[in-house]
C-alpha cells in the first residue's frame, strides 16, 4: 500500500473509508484509565492487532495507529518520553500484522497537549521537534501515511504538518481539526475557521484536510466550507455523539445507522475520506461501509 | 469614559500595560479598591466570559484578558487587603483522577477568580477523597470537577457519592464539566450542576453558592 497509491485513490475516489475510535475500544478491553493509552503498544500489542483486525473486517481501508499522544510532552507525563520510538514502532507493527497490505496504516499525531507560547508554556521549536520525532519514528516503522488530528490551534497544526513533511518526506499527510458550530459559523475553540484551516494547512504542505472529533451534524457544513476554499481532498471523522452514563457504563448515543444516514449528504458535499472518532466502533464502520457501497 | 469603564474595556482587550496604568490611575484618583475590583476587573472579565460563551471571542482572547487582570491585580492586591473587600466565596477545583488535562479547568479557574471567588486549584489527576478534604478544610461550598477523557468521567460519580457518604449533601455542591460531559450525565450521577463551558460553569457556581 504505497503512498502514491493512497494519494491517487483519495484524489480520484471512490471515497475512502477509515476506521473508528481506538481509545474507547481499548478501555472496553480493560485498559486502566489515567495511564497513557500508548503504553499498550509496548505491553499489550496483541490488543491493537485485534482492534485493527476488527476495523479491517468491518470494511476500513485506512487503519490508524495508537499513537495519538506519542509526543515527548504527553509521554513525558507518564515517564515514557524515552520510549517514543519504540512505542511508534510497536504501534505500526501491531496494525500491520492485522491488515498486511489490505489497508493503509495511518500514523496518528495528536496535539502536544499544552498551549504554545506565548499563550501557554510550550516552546514552538520544542513542539516542532517533538512532532518531527514522532513522524520520523512512524515513517521508520513503515506507516503509509501520517494523520495530524484533533488540532484546535492552527499554529500548532501547521507546525505538525511542516514537521511531518520534513521528517517523513515520502509520506502523505492528512491534517484535521476539531470544530464546533457557533452562531457565526464553524470555529475551533482557539478561533480557527475551516476557511483558515483550508488555506493555511494546504500552504503548510498537507495532502488532505478536514475535521475530526466533532458532532456529526456539523460535518457536511464543514466539508462544504473546506471545499469552497481549497482543492485538496477532504477527510472527516465525526464522534458518535456525546457519551451518557447507562448502568455505570459510558455509552455513546449515536447508532451506526444514524451515522450512516449522513453519508449521502457528506458525499454530495465532497468528502473523500470518511471515518469515525470518539465512541465509534467496528459496527459504525460496517454501517458506513454499507452506505458507501450502496452509493457506489 | 470614566476610569473604571476604561479599565474594564482594556482588560477585555487584554491590554496589560493599559490595565496596569489604569489601576494606578484609579487608585491615585482615590477610588475604593473594592470598586476598582468590581467595576473594573470583574466587570471586564464578566464581558469576556459572556463573549466566550457565545464564541464571539475564543480561548486566546480569554487567556490574554486573564493575563491583563493578573497584571492589574498585582497592583491592586495590597490595597484590597487593607480595604477588606469581600470575597465571593471559595471553590475547590480540579481534574478528576486519571485525567491530566487542565486547559478547560484552568479556564474555569480564571473566570471564577474573575468573578471574585477564591479558587483552591488541586490540579489534575485528583483522587475523590482529596476534593472532600480540601472542601472540608477550606470551608468551600462548591467543588468543581473537570474531565476531558470519556473514560475518567465515572470518577465524577465517586466524588458525588463521597459527598453524600460524609453527610455533606446540600452543604457542599458538586458541579461538573469538560468536553464530553453533558447535563444528562450530570443528572445521572446526581451532580448539583453542569457547566456547558467555562462561562456557564461560573454562572452555575454563582447560582449554587447563592442557594446554599
Amino acid at each position: 500500500m504505497s503512498a502514491e497509491r493512497f494519494l491517487d485513490r483519495i484524489q480520484r475516489g471512490p471515497a475512502l473509508l477509515g476506521d473508528g475510535a481506538w481509545g474507547t475500544m481499548l478501555f472496553t478491553r480493560g485498559l486502566p484509565t489515567g495511564d497513557a493509552p500508548e503504553r499498550v503498544c509496548l505491553e499489550r500489542p496483541e490488543l491493537l492487532t485485534e482492534i485493527a483486525g476488527l476495523y479491517l473486517e468491518a470494511g476500513a481501508e485506512v487503519v490508524t495507529t495508537n499513537t495519538f499522544g506519542a509526543n515527548p510532552e504527553r509521554l513525558g507525563l507518564h515517564g515514557l518520553a524515552g520510549q517514543l520510538e519504540e512505542i511508534c514502532q510497536a504501534a505500526v507493527e501491531a496494525v500491520r500484522r492485522a491488515v498486511g497490505e489490505r489497508a493503509w496504516v495511518s500514523g496518528s499525531i495528536g496535539p502536544a497537549g499544552q498551549l504554545l507560547a506565548p499563550l501557554g508554556k510550550l516552546d514552538p521549536a520544542a513542539a516542532s521537534a517533538g512532532f518531527a520525532r514522532q513522524a520520523s519514528a512512524l515513517a521508520a516503522a513503515g506507516a503509509d501515511l501520517l494523520c495530524v488530528e484533533t488540532m484546535t490551534d492552527l499554529a500548532e497544526a501547521e507546525l505538525a504538518v511542516r514537521a511531518a513533511r520534513a521528517a517523513a518526506p515520502g509520506l502523505p499527510v492528512v491534517a484535521t481539526m476539531s470544530f464546533e458550530a457557533t452562531r457565526r459559523g464553524f470555529f475551533t475553540v482557539m478561533g480557527a475557521s475551516p476557511k483558515q484551516a483550508a488555506v493555511r494547512l494546504a500552504a503548510a504542505g498537507a495532502d488532505a484536510v478536514g475535521a475530526n472529533c466533532g458532532d456529526g451534524d456539523t460535518m457536511a457544513g464543514i466539508v462544504r466550507e473546506f471545499r469552497a476554499h481549497c482543492g485538496l481532498p477532504i477527510a472527516v471523522r465525526p464522534n458518535a455523539g456525546l457519551p451518557r452514563l447507562v448502568d455505570g457504563a459510558l455509552v455513546h448515543p449515536e447508532t451506526p445507522e444514524a451515522m450512516a444516514a449522513r453519508v449521502p449528504e457528506l458525499l454530495e458535499a465532497g468528502v473523500n475520506l470518511l471515518g469515525g472518532c470518539c465512541g465509534t466502533t467496528p459496527e459504525h464502520i460496517r454501517a458506513l461501509r454499507r452506505a458507501l457501497d450502496a452509493l457506489g | 469614559m470614566d476610569l473604571l469603564k476604561e479599565l474594564a474595556e482594556n482588560l477585555r482587550l487584554g491590554e496589560d500595560e493599559a490595565v496596569r496604568a489604569g489601576t494606578q490611575a484609579a487608585l491615585a484618583a482615590g477610588l475604593a479598591p473594592g470598586d476598582i475590583l468590581r467595576s473594573g476587573f470583574l466587570a471586564g472579565m464578566a464581558v469576556v466570559g459572556e463573549e466566550f460563551g457565545r464564541r464571539e471571542i475564543f480561548l486566546p482572547d480569554v487567556l490574554l484578558a486573564a493575563r491583563a487582570m493578573q497584571a492589574g491585580m498585582e497592583i491592586l492586591r495590597p490595597h484590597l487587603a487593607r480595604d477588606g473587600a469581600p470575597e465571593a466565596g471559595r471553590v475547590v477545583l480540579g481534574t478528576v483522577q486519571g485525567d491530566l488535562h487542565d486547559i478547560g479547568k484552568n479556564l474555569v479557574g480564571i473566570l471564577l477568580r474573575g468573578a471574585g471567588y477564591e479558587v483552591i486549584d488541586l490540579g489534575t489527576d485528583v483522587p475523590a477523597a482529596r476534593f472532600l478534604e480540601a472542601a472540608e478544610s477550606s470551608g468551600a461550598r462548591v467543588i468543581g470537577l473537570s474531565a476531558l477523557l470519556t473514560t475518567t468521567m465515572p470518577r465524577m460519580a465517586e466524588v458525588v457519592s463521597l459527598v453524600r457518604e460524609r453527610g455533606l449533601a446540600g452543604q457542599v455542591k458538586v458541579i461538573v464539566g469538560g468536553a464530553p460531559v453533558t447535563q444528562g450525565f450530570a443528572d445521572e450521577i446526581g451532580a448539583d450542576g453542569w457547566g456547558f463551558d467555562a462561562e456557564s460553569a461560573v454562572r452555575r457556581v454563582k447560582a449554587l453558592a447563592e442557594n446554599s
